[in-house]
């Protein structure tokens, strides 16, 4: 009777395999309603955050911040990269990845150098072979992302900006744009681009409490600071999604998996026992 | 607004909103010194210091929030509070920048020596991968 012994622990290991793929699904499922809700939750402050900078920029048309003025020589470009920590999240960090190198081939191409910052250990292990520099890194973020945690991230970047060895700033993070879809994206963080303004009230006169420019280096500072906090949150919400989906998948696999070595299974029992029936019979007519 | 004697208090940090409601009174630590909003106050744009918020609701009851700096603006009928979630200060903001910056450095110095338990993983996976293709390859043939 050989192989059906192999075949039955093969199918024991599929079984266990698709154990641990459905309860990853499962938990996957239910991280991605926490980070749904920790992505609305963080909503209220970016939106407050640009009317005040709305009406301090308004009530201030003569200051210019240098995160406010673009410059004309893009002479170094730099970008944020948000990727998970931990893979089995189908093609979700792949997208990204690549969606960063286009960017980066693209702004190669006009001559711009590139200055990567990556959130997430995955970042960190595909863009080091690349050998591009790397000015700040920060991992294992967790579930459940901290603005303190990416504070100082954000201020080598800012600072880079502010010291002029970048002139530019991109954010690269997968959208959440529903469970079955996440669409990477880039966005502007510096300069800002100019804030709408419409809809905002009329005009006010503030007293100021320090100078309004060092309000306002303090705002769009933690401006910044809450869009890349926002990235990182919604990228665990893209994160559990993918991964709910890539194990849903990898559950029904296993399923299918099992069937076919069932059936093999079936055959080779059916088989060893035709087999012996035969020699006993055989041997039955011999004697 | 409608009434006359509350104001509009949000106060709102980035990991979610902490409270939303009308005041009597607000009570915030400007970093030029405390300062107690009431309504009609003149509009103000302020820094925040880390300390404590208060807010009298209507009702006379006090509710009291911790910040840990951040900005507030006032407008007569309405005062948003945007709270930082941690402490912040020059010195720890320099610190952390300190810190993201080491990280990526020794990364970098790591690439090509040692290599992470993920990456022999994924390169022993390959390796298996490609050895069961080979295998299939064979029984074809034979």
């Amino acid at each position: 009777m050989p192989g059906t012994k192999e075949i039955r622990s093969k199918i024991a290991s599929v079984k266990n395999t698709q154990k641990i793929t459905k309860a990853m699904q499962m938990v996957a499922t239910s991280k991605m309603r926490r980070a749904q809700d920790r992505m609305r939750q963080a909503r209220p402050y970016a939106e407050k955050m640009r009317v005040v900078i709305g009406h301090l920029t308004e009530a201030n048309p003569d200051y210019r911040h240098p995160f406010l003025q673009p410059r004309d020589e893009v002479k170094s470009i730099g970008i944020i990269v948000v990727a998970t920590d931990r893979g089995l999240a189908g093609a979700l960090n792949a997208n990204v990845f690549k969606q960063t190198l286009y960017l980066m081939r693209e702004w190669q191409r006009k001559g711009a150098t590139v200055n990567l910052c990556l959130i997430g250990a995955k970042g960190l292990a595909f863009f080091r072979r690349i050998g591009v520099p790397i000015l700040a890194n920060v991992a294992h973020l967790g579930d459940r992302p901290h603005v303190k945690d990416l504070i100082g991230t954000v201020k080598v970047m800012l600072d880079s900006y502010r010291e002029g060895k970048i002139d530019r700033l991109f954010l690269v993070n997968a959208q959440f744009v529903n469970t079955m879809t996440q669409k990477p994206v880039v966005e502007q963080l510096l300069p800002i681009e100019a804030m709408d303004t419409e809809g905002l009230q009329e005009h006010w006169d503030y007293i100021y409490e320090p100078e309004a420019a060092q309000i306002l280096d303090g705002l769009l500072m933690r401006y910044i600071e809450s869009q890349v906090y926002r990235a990182a949150v919604e990228n665990v919400a893209s994160e559990m999604a993918a991964r709910m989906i890539a194990m849903g998948a990898a559950s029904d696999n296993a399923g299918k998996l099992i069937n076919e070595l069932q059936l093999i299974y079936n055959k080779a029992r059916q088989a060893a026992i035709t087999k012996e029936l035969s020699e006993i019979v055989g041997g039955a007519a011999a004697v | 607004m409608a009434d006359p004697h509350t104001i509009h208090v949000d106060i709102v940090s980035a990991e979610g909103q902490i409270f939303s409601g009308e005041a009597a009174m607000v009570f915030a630590p400007a970093s030029e010194g405390d300062i107690g909003v009431a309504p009609r106050h003149a509009p103000l744009l302020s820094l925040l210091k880390p300390g404590e918020v208060r807010v009298q609701t209507p009702d006379g009851q006090e509710q009291h929030f911790f910040v840990g700096g951040g900005a507030i603006e006032v407008q007569p009928s309405k005062v948003t509070v945007l709270a930082d979630t941690a402490l912040r200060a020059k010195d720890i903001d320099e610190a952390a920048a300190l810190a993201a910056k080491q990280r990526a450095e020794e990364a970098l110095r790591d690439r090509g020596g040692h290599i992470t338990q993920a990456e022999a993983l994924a390169e022993l996976a390959r390796a298996a991968a490609q050895l069961k293709i080979i295998e299939r390859l064979r029984k074809l043939r034979s």
